[in-house]
């Protein structure tokens, strides 16, 4: 039953998950980096980010590169802990199988 | 069927990661061929000092600036040779060539490389030339070293064994040429051919 409740629905989608992979191992991912690497539309990696962001598991942080505005995002401490508890439920269950 | 799932998240997360951080590997026929091209330019070399210069390399010479020359020509082509099988491999898999990834891996190849170029240039225009073998070996152990936490490939072994034989190379100037063909053009190929049967054939 533990190890049940440590799988974590707000990573329990593809994207969600690709997300968090990126930040994982990178210090910062911008919005087309994320696009162009998941094949997301941008409504639809939008929706996914704000949805982590909301579960503060990643920060947004807007600016401007010349006259283009950018979007970038990186991982919380808490989002990186919950990632790692997700991965390790997930380990777990495909080893009891 | 859950645990199928499961299975696919996991393998998921891995592919991200990798993709995300780290540049595709070289292509392990381009570190072949950089070892042969280093092969025939050391040949030259030792040819036309131990013809034209009895087997002593005098400073300034024509001897000693046509070795500079096929030197230059070496890494050239081998740079040449490197980027067109990567980008050849690259587009067979699909991957980007150009991307932040590739640019954080060819950065951090550079810094250590340029540093020592520019310093064996400068010693070498004082007239300290007894050590530049080891020198190149030394820094380009490094450069990889430094690029291996940005590709995939290992290629962080080949530095070590850059880096021992360099400091050999320093301890004993008189080996240099040959620790320079050990390093240079032996270990490329052995290294290529490694990882041309490691990753490139399987896929």
């Amino acid at each position: 039953m533990s190890i049940i409740n440590n799988i974590n629905k707000a990573f329990d989608h593809r994207i969600r998950l690709g997300i968090m992979s990126i930040l994982m191992v990178n210090e910062y991912a911008d919005f087309n980096m994320l696009k162009e690497l998941l094949g997301a539309t941008d409504g639809n990696l939008a929706s996914h980010t704000k949805a982590l962001e909301k579960a503060e598991y990643i920060t947004v942080e807007k600016q401007f590169i010349g006259r283009k505005p950018n979007t970038r995002y990186a991982t919380t401490k808490l989002g990186r802990a919950e990632f790692k508890k997700h991965i390790n439920a997930l380990e777990k269950l495909i080893s009891k199988q | 069927m859950e645990s199928k799932d499961y299975l696919k998240d996991i393998s998921e997360i891995k592919n991200m990661m990798h993709k995300s951080s780290r540049f595709i590997s070289l292509s392990g026929l381009s570190g072949i061929l950089a070892g042969i091209y280093a092969l025939i330019g050391a040949a030259l070399v030792y040819w036309l000092v131990m013809t034209y210069s009895n087997g002593v390399l005098m400073l300034d010479g024509w001897v000693y600036q046509t070795c500079l020359l096929i030197l230059a020509i070496v890494a050239t082509l081998s740079i040449i040779t490197g980027i067109l099988l990567t980008t050849k491999k690259a587009k067979r898999h699909k991957a980007k060539i150009w991307d932040a990834t590739s640019r954080r891996l060819v950065l951090n190849f550079l810094i250590p490389l340029v540093v020592g170029g520019l310093y064996i240039l400068i010693i070498l225009s004082q007239g300290k030339y007894g050590q530049s073998g080891g020198l190149m070996l030394i820094f380009y152990g490094l450069a990889l070293v430094n690029a291996s936490k940005y590709s995939i490939g290992d290629i962080q072994y080949l530095g070590y064994i850059q880096i021992v034989l360099g400091l050999l190379g320093a301890w004993k100037p008189g080996f240099g040429f040959w620790l320079w063909v050990l390093g240079f053009g032996f270990m490329h190929i052995v290294y290529g051919a490694w990882m041309h049967f490691k990753y490139d054939v399987k896929k």
